[in-house]
């Protein structure tokens, strides 16, 4: 048993190594490699999609004496084809960190106590009832995440919003994905991308906007390089604001000031038009123009309110807007010469390449993230490069469910599992599915994730249920939520794995399923829903989120709504669930279906998946009879909109004098509280660094490895200088990874947003340096 | 008892004689890759002594140009 285990191991850690081999070296073989084919007799492998990030890899779990002790690429899912990253190799070795939270933990006299969780559940449905009835619906909320399963996020909004009645939702997707969300909708009229990762099979230029493929999506990224290997006229833009893995790998690279991607992005339209690369047709006949407000705010204040106002403008008035966007005169605001410029236009204008524009963090996480997303459609709008295989704008997600749960769901609190809560008659469907009176459901929204966090510390909210995520590391301006939670009144249950900065601030700890402990669904970049079966046991008294909910749900007298057992809970929330999504526009598969496949693309219409939406060779819910249907907006159109470059919300001065950008590195998964325990993970990048130009590292007189002071207006932090590493920052700019909840890097960011998706712009802000 | 897998990247042109190194030492098995430069290296060690030995050995390489961790394992970290 002992000799087949350890050469099961060896298997493993072979297979990990060529699987790494396989991202870095497209078409990599290794002939001599004896593939176990099935297993050495003592393991079984299950699917399911990769815990991490938002590709969605579809994974093979093995599984021995209960305890899963490997993980494969699943060949039977298109999106990884057998392939996997680092993280999703060492995943479950996650799931056995020495201090997995397994017991329930109530604050008794200041002190954490360890205690039965049905004690603990009945502490948490007792305060909600007592704060509710005290101070109100709104003073209760819930706050998840794009890691919750699709059951999660639903369970969380059917009983907050159609049971309590309150519309404090939120996910942390909203500091990800919100303002991908509402550039879908400005553009679109309907959210999520059109195409889909076989569009990098067609593809002949790729351009990367302020997205580090190569570490965040790494999958997908050598899917593109073995594209260009395989195929002669391949091209690879990064288009970023520093020096990557991504651009490495890129056949150029063009770096860009940051925020000025706005400018450059109506420049390549100013020059599309210039040079008559329009494509009438399709213009004609499938696009309308638009304009919006301008200076539009940045949210840095409480109660900040912004609605945006949509005025038809035609085409005339939009060119004219674009004459302030000559490529000599955004060279000047960008730093990209105008012959990069032109030349990505010429890139998008020549009618004989099919594009695909990839973005993730540097376009969402934006004060103008919503304009961004919008003009990158823009371009591909005015080029008719769209909704066609390898034509593509592609908004990548950071998340494995940040799509299925939060923007499928609707666990944001405008939104509804169909539609949004200002609406009667979406407020009506989902009263109805609920089985709650529809005056139950607050037709106004509350608090979008900074406001909500705000209320906490001013004290409108004072019950917050986290789960599966971890905002005591991840908001912007980090101490003043800290510090909201810490004060007096406020009572914090947080459900999670592992302790973490989240649970320090908790008055109860619920000890949460993780991943394969529990059943769920997760929902990929691609609309792609990814079914997972319970495979091995949750230890202690770990529960799923959803169980957790329903536990509470049901000592608050819901029990009509959440009538289900722990032997089918998943499968009947599933279907009605589904109920909500019945049409061609998104019909989801069903709940034997999801189990049967590796993961099935929505709009799911007669057993066949959706692959180009609004186009009518692929999409059932095309009607117009034209070669495109833009069904999302009333005129059938999508929209072109004149959006302005306007500045960030703060940019470096003479006090200030450096940007700061954070962001991830490959080995670690956001705070790093499951991925710092995989050994192999954590030794690879044990801790985080600031990356520093040569040149001012030089001139501050710092090399590898010694302590930088990094102080904003908000807050200061002291960490090792990395130079030269895997990321090169331009001069004036630092870069740093948040994964290390030992230097605390959003104590020192901004809590400045898109005031339209109220997204959160984690990529820029004022800081200064000093040598420590 | 650990065991590790790596990467190993050999020295320009010097894949044959990083294997024939790799193969020559104890507790190492080697998987080539037939068409480009390198090599998976999987270490399978009894105890920490040889564990440490057997860096050594690797660091001493003149063959081999890099070496990337892809997996690790080991007893003590998971009881
Ligand atoms: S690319 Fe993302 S989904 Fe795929 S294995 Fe890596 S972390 Fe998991």
């Amino acid at each position: 048993m002992k000799l087949n285990r350890r050469r099961f191991l060896k298997y493993a850690a072979a297979s990990s190594a060529v699987a790494t081999a396989g991202a870095l070296f497209p078409g990599v073989s290794f002939g001599n490699w004896q593939n176990l084919t099935n297993n050495s007799g003592i393991i079984s492998w299950q699917k399911a999609p990769c815990r991490f990030c938002g590709t969605g890899c579809g994974v093979l779990v093995g599984v021995s004496d209960g305890r899963a002790v490997a993980v494969k690429g699943d060949p039977n899912c298109s999106v990884n084809k057998g392939l996997c990253c680092m993280k999703g190799y060492h995943s479950v070795q996650m799931l056995y960190g020495k201090d997995r939270i397994t017991t329930a933990k109530v604050r008794k006299n200041g002190e954490m106590v360890e205690v039965p969780i049905k004690e603990a559940l009945d502490l948490v449905a007792e305060k909600l009832q007592e704060t509710k009835d005290k101070h109100g619906k709104d003073s209760v909320a819930i706050y998840g995440s794009g890691q919750w399963t699709i059951p999660d996020g639903y369970v969380a909004s059917k009983l907050f919003k159609g049971c309590l009645g309150t519309n404090n939702v939120e996910a942390n997707a909203r500091l990800c994905m919100a303002s991908a969300v509402t550039g879908f909708m400005t553009s679109f009229g309907i959210d999520e991308p059109m195409g889909c990762y076989e569009d990098m099979d067609h593809a002949n230029v790729f351009i990367t906007w302020g997205n580090n493929m190569a570490e965040m999506h790494p999958v997908l990224f050598s899917r593109m390089l073995a594209n260009r290997k395989r195929r002669t006229n391949v091209t690879v833009i990064d288009f970023a604001t520093r020096s990557t893995r991504t651009s490495q790998a890129a056949d150029k690279s063009i770096l860009f000031r940051p925020q000025t991607d706005l400018a450059v992005a109506n420049a390549i339209c100013y020059e599309i038009i210039k040079n008559d690369w329009v494509n009438w047709n399709f213009v004609n006949e499938h696009v309308s123009f638009h304009k919006g407000k301008t200076n539009i705010g940045y949210g840095t204040e409480d109660h900040f309110a912004f609605k945006d106002k949509a005025e038809s403008i035609n085409f005339e008035e939009y060119k004219l807007f674009l004459e302030d966007y000559t490529p000599e005169k955004v060279e000047k605001i960008s730093g990209v010469s105008a012959r990069d410029i032109k030349y990505m236009a010429a890139l998008y204008g020549d009618p004989s390449l099919k594009v695909t524009s990839f973005w993730c963090m540097g376009m969402n996480q934006h004060t103008r993230g919503t304009w961004i997303n919008n003009l990158v459609y823009n371009i591909h709008l005015l080029v008719g490069k769209i909704s066609t295989p390898g034509n593509s704008p592609f908004s990548l997600t950071g998340q494995p469910s940040a799509c299925g749960t939060v923007r499928e769901v609707g666990t944001l609190t405008h939104k509804l599992p169909h539609g949004v809560v200002m609406k009667e008659h979406h407020r009506e469907m989902a009263a109805e599915i609920w089985d709650v009176p529809v005056s139950n459901i607050d037709p106004k929204p509350t608090y979008h994730t900074v406001e909500m966090f705000r209320a906490l510390d001013r004290g409108d909210i004072k019950f917050i249920w986290i789960q599966v995520t971890n905002p005591m590391v991840t908001m912007p301006n980090l101490r003043r939520y800290r510090d909201g939670a810490l004060k007096d009144g406020r009572f914090v249950v947080v459900s999670d794995v592992y302790p973490t900065p989240t649970t320090d601030v908790a008055d109860v700890i619920l000890p949460a399923a993780l991943w394969v402990e529990q059943e769920g669904m997760f929902g990929n970049s691609e609309r792609r829903t990814q079914h997972f079966a319970e495979i091995v046991k949750p230890p202690g008294e770990a529960m799923s989120d959803t169980w957790q909910i329903i536990e509470v749900a049901k000592r608050l007298g819901f029990e009509k709504q959440f009538p289900w057992t722990q032997d089918d809970y998943i499968g009947k929330i599933w279907e009605e669930y589904r109920k909500f999504h019945a049409g061609p526009k998104h019909e989801m598969a069903s709940y034997k279906v999801l189990k049967e496949r590796s993961g099935v693309q929505w709009p799911f219409v007669n057993g066949k998946e959706t692959r180009w939406r609004f186009n009518p060779k692929y999409d059932p819910a095309c009607t117009n009879g034209k070669e495109f249907d833009f069904y999302g907006k009333k005129d059938n159109r999508a929209w072109i909109w004149a959006r302005p470059y306007e500045p960030a919300a703060e940019s470096p001065d003479s006090e200030y004098n450096f940007w700061l950008n954070t962001g991830r590195v490959i080995e670690h998964w956001h705070t790093g509280s499951m991925t710092r325990r995989i050994p192999v993970l954590h030794n690879a990048v044990p801790s985080s660094y600031v990356e520093l130009n040569p040149e001012d590292a030089a001139e501050l007189g710092v090399v590898n490895g010694e302590m930088v002071k990094i102080i904003s207006r908000r807050g200061e932090v002291t960490m090792p200088a990395q130079i030269k590493g895997r990321g090169v920052p331009p001069r004036g700019m630092v870069f740093v990874p948040f994964f290390d909840e030992s230097y605390l890097i959003n104590e020192v960011t901004l809590d400045a947003f898109c005031p339209i998706s109220k997204q959160a712009d984690y990529k820029k802000c004022a800081v200064r340096l000093e040598k420590a | 008892m650990p065991i590790f897998s790596y990467l190993a990247m050999p020295k320009s042109g010097a894949k044959e004689v990083l294997c024939a190194d790799l193969a020559a030492l104890s507790n190492c098995e080697v998987i080539p890759s037939d068409n480009q430069e390198v090599v998976v290296l999987v270490t399978d060690t009894p105890d920490e002594t040889t564990e440490d030995k057997l860096q050594k050995s690797l660091n001493n390489l003149q063959s081999l140009q890099s070496l990337s961790l892809a997996f690790g394992y080991d007893d003590q970290e998971k009881q």
